[in-house]
């Protein structure tokens, strides 16, 4: 008996030894993740939530190259094909090891998925060559294989196979519905979830049998907790209540600076804020000189210096510095001179009235920035009646293009700049999707030729070559107007060490997070 | 008594229907709520798919039938962010609302009567003057400022008080968990419940000083001077008793108010209840449960001016309930 006991006693001071550096992180984010099922919506959150829960392939370093996940390294084996060599000793939070088949599982319910199945798009399928050796097959030559392979957090196939207590099969993946995916996950991340209640918190616990045990990583506990208000999310950190706070408004960053018990990380992001002049719904919009006028009245550096308080990098086309297609030629070009003399030279000296469109709690200062560019146009005499809304109401009416002008802000989810192409710039096609968000219709045949060119080419040379050419083409034809990147803020406790798990994309490894 | 009760109940249904009626067809107005169920780069076509399988393609009066069908037997529909009912998620955010709109009434009524009668007894009393003054500041204050101002300085400047949230709560039955029971919990109440209650304190202080003030100036009080009896007996007994009558009927239908401005104080400190959850469904355009909150509110409306009269029959047995023969 007194062995057993001190069996147990040396069992506990040793796990108490190994725990003496562990430490709880209390986050507070804007909003708590929709759901657990990691395919349910393309979000942010739902792709934070995926680090946390699940690992990807591989997934992207603070510098914009991959690191070796649950792959452990990769080769091209052909113009199709990439072979993905599998770590070995992974269990799934359930017990179950990882294998090959939950690879391609997951894969072919990301191609169910109606937010992923567009990411997806360009693979054929997932060949399993061994247990632990996967061959990603895509349909043509395509130059983002790895980018999209971050996408790819293998789920537990033999946990989320069956059916569950309603009768549903346990993968049923809705959007609406109480699905046994959306409530419970099984995944190899460093956290499994250990309470959650929507919308007021969720409980993470760390995952003992982690197979990342050379992670420096030291939270056993994570507690976030939604905080919509901007005031109360500060509020919070300031009062200790929390040790992490994201996103950070911009009034409030001198504030959190000069905290003692505080600090701010910055970072320049990818998130590309436009106006789009709609060609379609104004013939004065075709004329390449207004468009070019327009671009030249808009002051990019008076609007991140005055609105955005320095918290955005004025922009002149769409691709961040960065992203292969940055072209550091262009450098925004305000000259009201110019733009007058543009707008004569177009026989528009006299000036019209456009309306204008953007959602106000959107993007950051959104609706200031709108009200600044109304200003602007107003000194070329263009007549600017603005009308802002609360993003539910603005996005059915970006979807019925009703205004002459309209705010829109794009990420690119594959991080590479030929998202921004197809999404905001290609000449807009119900059938293939092209241009779904390219309200201002600018359509110019060869920026789509080389659009699909440059989704073909694996050579990063040339294809860095191709969109730089594309960006210079939209630029010299004033095809909307760019405004700024929107910076990245996140503040935490200054014994936290959120800078070296942070990164562009805004995904937080938490795993790998350590607290002093 | 009872043809009372069953004519108010007949009432609140027809209340619940016309409440019904108008949320459901506003509820084209706030969005599409196929925006805030997919991601950016889902196509118009596969929305559209997920919009007829959801049955949002519909007429009105199809879904209208559809949902009427099912509210008849207490199914409101499904949240779409919280995929459970929609009247079980609000369900379970009432105990926390309710435990707010108790603090702060708590407050009103611990403060408002002692300083009404006081100025109104002592109106030329410094301090009459200074909660006349300091009234007027708390009624022109919105709520939402109230609360930001009183968070920065007990939360952030001087630590005192925790900025966001419930604290440390004790389970109670069913849904309620209470923070009444730990000492966190009623620290977490503290700056909720009283910005919720600027707006109704300044209020119920100038109702029962200007009430008391008339009853003091009426014949019977006179007379019960006149008759030489002790000043504690004639302004708390007899002055303070018809002070409250009408007090307790604009205090029913402020408890209800108070529901409505518990969306402000709830959203400043991320308050876990139904206030907080309204302006979130607004806000993520989900539509089953914005209706559900609306019909909620609409019968605590009901029940709380069912209870007023009912209060009302009690302190004063001269008043006749309609429908009391």
């Amino acid at each position: 008996m007194k062995k057993t006991l001190g069996i147990i006693a040396g069992a506990v001071l040793s796990l108490g030894l190994v725990n003496a550096n562990a430490a709880t992180l209390k986050l507070a984010l804007d909003a708590d993740p929709v759901s657990l099922d990691p395919h349910e919506q393309l979000s942010g959150g739902t792709l934070q939530l995926s680090h946390w829960l699940f690992d990807p392939l591989i997934r992207w370093t603070k510098d914009l190259t991959f690191e070796p996940r649950l792959a452990e390294k990769w080769e091209r084996v052909d113009d199709l094909t990439m072979r993905f060599h599998l770590r070995k000793d992974v269990k799934f939070h359930s017990g179950n090891t990882f294998t090959a088949k939950d690879v391609k599982w997951t894969f072919d319910r990301l191609k169910q998925s109606p937010d992923f199945k567009g990411i997806f798009e360009p693979f054929a399928d997932v060949k399993i060559v061994d247990d632990y050796t996967i061959d990603l097959v895509t349909k043509e030559p395509f130059p983002l294989v790895l980018n999209n392979a971050t996408y790819l957090f293998p789920m537990d196939s033999a946990f989320y196979s069956g059916t569950d207590d309603n009768g549903q099969p346990k993968d049923l993946l809705v959007k609406h519905g109480n699905s046994f995916a959306s409530r419970k996950a099984s995944g190899t991340g460093p956290f499994t979830v250990s309470y959650r209640e929507q919308g007021v918190k969720v409980e993470f616990a760390r995952y003992p049998g982690y197979w990342d045990t050379k992670s420096p990583g030291n939270v056993d506990k994570m507690i976030l907790t939604p905080i919509k208000e901007d005031p109360t999310r500060v509020a919070a950190l300031l009062s200790g209540d929390v040790d992490y706070i994201a996103p950070v408004p911009p009034t409030d960053l001198k504030r959190i600076e000069s905290d003692k018990n505080s600090k701010l990380v910055t970072m320049s992001g990818t998130r590309i804020i436009t106006f789009q002049m709609n060609q379609n719904r104004r013939a004065e919009f075709k004329d390449p000189r207004v468009r070019l006028a327009i671009n030249y009245a808009i002051n990019q550096e008076a609007i991140s210096d005055k609105i955005m308080k320095g918290f955005s990098t004025p922009a002149a086309q769409l691709s961040p510095k960065g992203y292969l297609g940055y072209n550091a030629d262009l450098k925004p070009r305000f000259d009201l001179k110019k733009a007058k003399e543009l707008m004569k030279e177009a026989g528009y000296e006299k000036g019209f009235s456009i309306t204008m469109m953007a959602p106000n709690n959107r993007y950051v200062n959104d609706e200031k920035i709108a009200q600044a560019a109304a200003a602007m146009l107003a000194k070329i005499n263009i007549k600017v009646d603005l009308k802002t809304l609360p993003k539910a109401q603005y996005w059915p009416e970006f979807d019925a293009r009703s205004a002459d002008i309209m705010m829109i802000g794009w990420h690119s989810d594959t991080e590479d700049s030929n998202n921004f192409y197809e999404f905001l710039v290609m000449c807009p096609n119900t059938e293939t999707g092209a241009g779904q968000y390219n309200s201002g219709n600018y359509c110019n045949p060869k920026v789509d030729e080389m659009v699909k060119e440059a989704n073909k080419v694996t050579d990063t040379k040339k294809r860095a070559e191709i969109m730089q050419n594309i960006e210079k083409t939209l630029y010299d034809e004033g095809a909307f107007i760019p405004l700024h990147w929107q910076d990245l803020a996140w503040a935490s406790k200054k014994n936290v060490g959120a800078e070296e798990v942070l990164n562009v994309m805004d995904f937080p490894y938490f795993g790998d997070l350590v607290i002093k | 008594m009872l043809a009372f009760l069953i004519r108010r109940i007949a009432q609140a249904a027809v209340v619940m229907f016309v409440i019904s009626l108008i949320s459901f067809s506003i509820q084209d107005n706030l969005g599409d709520p196929l925006r805030e169920l997919v991601g950016q780069a889902v196509s118009e076509q596969e929305r559209n798919a997920l919009r007829e399988e959801m049955g949002l393609n519909d007429p009105f009066l199809t879904q209208y039938w559809r949902f009427a069908k099912k509210a008849v037997q207490g199914d409101l529909g499904d949240s779409y962010f919280f995929k459970e009912p929609a009247l079980q998620v609000i369900l379970k955010k009432l105990p926390a609302t309710l435990e707010l709109v108790f603090g702060a009434t708590l407050i009103i009524v611990l403060l408002s009567v002692p300083l009404g009668v006081f100025s109104a007894i002592r109106p030329r009393h410094w301090l009459s003057k200074l909660v006349m003054g300091v009234s007027i500041i708390g009624i022109s204050i919105p709520v939402f400022l109230t609360a930001i101002l009183l968070m920065y300085v007990f939360a952030i400047e001087l630590g005192l008080m925790p900025s966001f949230g419930r604290g440390e709560l004790v389970h109670v039955f069913g849904y309620w968990d209470s923070g009444f029971f730990t000492w966190d919990g009623i620290k977490h109440l503290i700056l909720p419940s009283i910005a919720l209650s600027s707006i109704m304190l300044p209020l119920f202080i100038r109702l029962i000083r200007s009430e008391m003030m008339e009853v003091l100036e009426s014949e019977y009080v006179r007379y019960a001077w006149a008759k030489g009896l002790n000043p504690k007996r004639i302004y708390f007994l007899h002055a303070l008793k018809n002070t409250m009558l009408p007090v307790i009927t604009v205090g029913g239908v402020q408890i209800g108010t108070m529901v409505a401005y518990t969306i402000l104080t709830e959203t400043v400190f991320q308050w876990p209840g139904m206030g907080f959850l309204f302006l979130e469904a607004v806000n993520r355009v989900d539509t089953p449960l914005i209706v559900a909150y609306l019909i909620v509110v609409g019968a605590i409306f009901v029940i709380t001016n069912t209870i007023v009269d009912l209060i009302y029959g009690l302190v004063n047995p001269t008043v006749k309930l309609a429908g009391k023969q």
